[in-house]
């Protein structure tokens, strides 16, 4: 298995002169988990995506490291799969054809599209227009596009979102089978999701 | 890198996006409808120089575009897609695929344009067709490749829908009078040897937008 690590060096953002979080610091590896928490405001999801190479940090670096060798920022995409409020699919199209086009534009070639929808309990609903889909229901369908290529790295901010029992059940499923061989990175203030990661970050204490 | 594959999977997406909610379409296909109308109540039985004419045609071409080609960029940001698109491939195959988007639609506009214009307007004489459809092309080329780069920076703004083609209208100045120009040999019935410095100026015009293009986009792109 390839290793993989992730290094966060002095990351500062700050939006209109205002920081929103300093000097953040650490190192994850493979096979750790990551939460980090954080009052409303703090920058937890910013912090996720300057991680996940969406947004860029005002000051500091972000460094992934696959295999052994640094993967350049434009290509950390590859090796990521991210679940976010922030993140949305196309409503036009039905899941199906979303999941088709990111398996494409992916180039996957044995992604099990069909035993994801099966397991998030939207195999039957594949061929309608996300736009028809409940909140809860795109929540799932967003695991499943992070989960397509199986990536080595997996962000879930706020994973449990307007889940019901089941799919509560399914995310903390997915983090306990990704912490074995991946890193896994939670934002969020829910005390049953920080308890599952073994490595903490409180973004209030890195406000300046 | 840039992946021919993926610049089609975009391009093809964008395609099927467009044929179910119509966005770009609509707006383009009822601009020229609204423009042409007016210029064929303005003119009424005036004889009018082919020399305007030329000018006219463009700035219907001009105008229509404005009010679609944003489309494909502002749609992204507006139902929060952006982040979805960054998180599947590189920044560049996204440009390309959407630049090969908006040429293909402004390829469909420009030809109902043109046949409506011709249609039409009567003292529009176009005498020599290859003058004619060498300008179209590279005008189309300039117009998409300005439109699509310019699209992705007010995407990023608050007001977009104003600042489209009040951004434009300078970047694009130097394109329009060129086609211009280029047409107007062309309903004049000069030479092709005439229009070849005008088509030097629209190849350069395109090559620089997408060199520019090339350059910043990535740093346009991300936030």
């Amino acid at each position: 298995m390839p290793t993989i690590s992730l290094h966060a060096q002095n990351l500062t953002k700050a939006f209109s002169h205002r920081n929103i979080f300093a000097k953040i610091n650490f190192s994850i590896q493979q096979s750790q988990t990551l939460a980090i928490t954080g009052r409303n405001g703090s920058g937890k999801s910013t912090l996720i995506k300057i991680l996940a190479g969406v947004l860029s940090a005002t000051s500091g670096s972000v460094k992934l490291s696959y295999d052994g060798e640094d993967v350049a920022n434009e290509d950390m995409y590859r090796h990521i799969g991210l679940v976010s409020p922030y993140l949305q699919l196309y409503d036009e199209f039905t899941a199906a054809e979303n999941l088709t086009f990111f398996r494409e534009l992916r180039r996957i070639k044995n992604a099990d599209i069909d035993g994801l929808l099966q397991r998030v309990g939207l195999f039957a609903r594949r061929n309608d227009a996300v736009r028809t889909y409940s909140s809860g229901m795109k929540q799932r369908l967003k695991y499943v596009f992070a989960l397509l290529h199986q990536p080595p790295i997996l962000f879930l901010d706020e994973p449990t979102a307007n889940l019901d029992t089941e799919g509560i059940r399914f995310v903390y499923d997915i983090i306990d089978e990704y912490k074995k061989g991946s890193i896994v990175i939670v934002a969020s203030n829910v005390r049953e999701e920080t308890e599952l990661c073994s490595e903490i970050i409180n973004l209030n204490d890195h406000v300046l | 890198m840039i992946s021919m594959q993926q610049v089609y999977v975009i391009f093809r997406k964008e395609l099927r996006s467009e044929l179910r909610t119509r966005y770009a379409l609509n707006a383009l296909f009822m601009f020229i409808i609204t423009t042409l109308s007016i210029v064929l109540f303005s003119i009424g039985s005036e004889d009018v120089s082919p020399n305007v004419l030329s000018g006219v045609l463009w700035i219907v071409i001009f105008f229509s575009s404005m009010s679609g080609l944003s489309r494909t960029f502002v749609s992204e940001e507006e139902r929060g897609t952006v982040m979805t698109l960054q998180l599947l491939t590189k920044s560049l195959n996204v440009f390309f695929g959407k630049l090969l988007f908006n040429f293909v639609l402004l390829c469909i506009l420009n030809v109902i344009a043109v046949v409506l214009y011709i249609i039409l307007i009567n003292d529009f004489l176009v005498k020599n067709y290859l003058i004619f459809t060498v300008t179209l092309m590279l005008g189309t080329l300039g117009l998409a490749s300005a439109s699509t780069i310019i699209a992705a920076i007010i995407s990023k703004a608050n007001t977009k829908g104003t600042l489209y083609p009040v951004l434009s209208f300078p970047i694009l100045l130097p394109l329009l009078l060129t086609v211009i120009n280029a047409t107007r040999l062309a309903v004049e019935g000069a030479f092709f040897t005439e229009a070849i410095g005008e088509f030097q100026v629209l190849v350069s015009y395109f090559v620089v937008i997408v060199t520019v293009s090339y350059l910043v986009f990535e740093y346009i792109w991300k936030e």
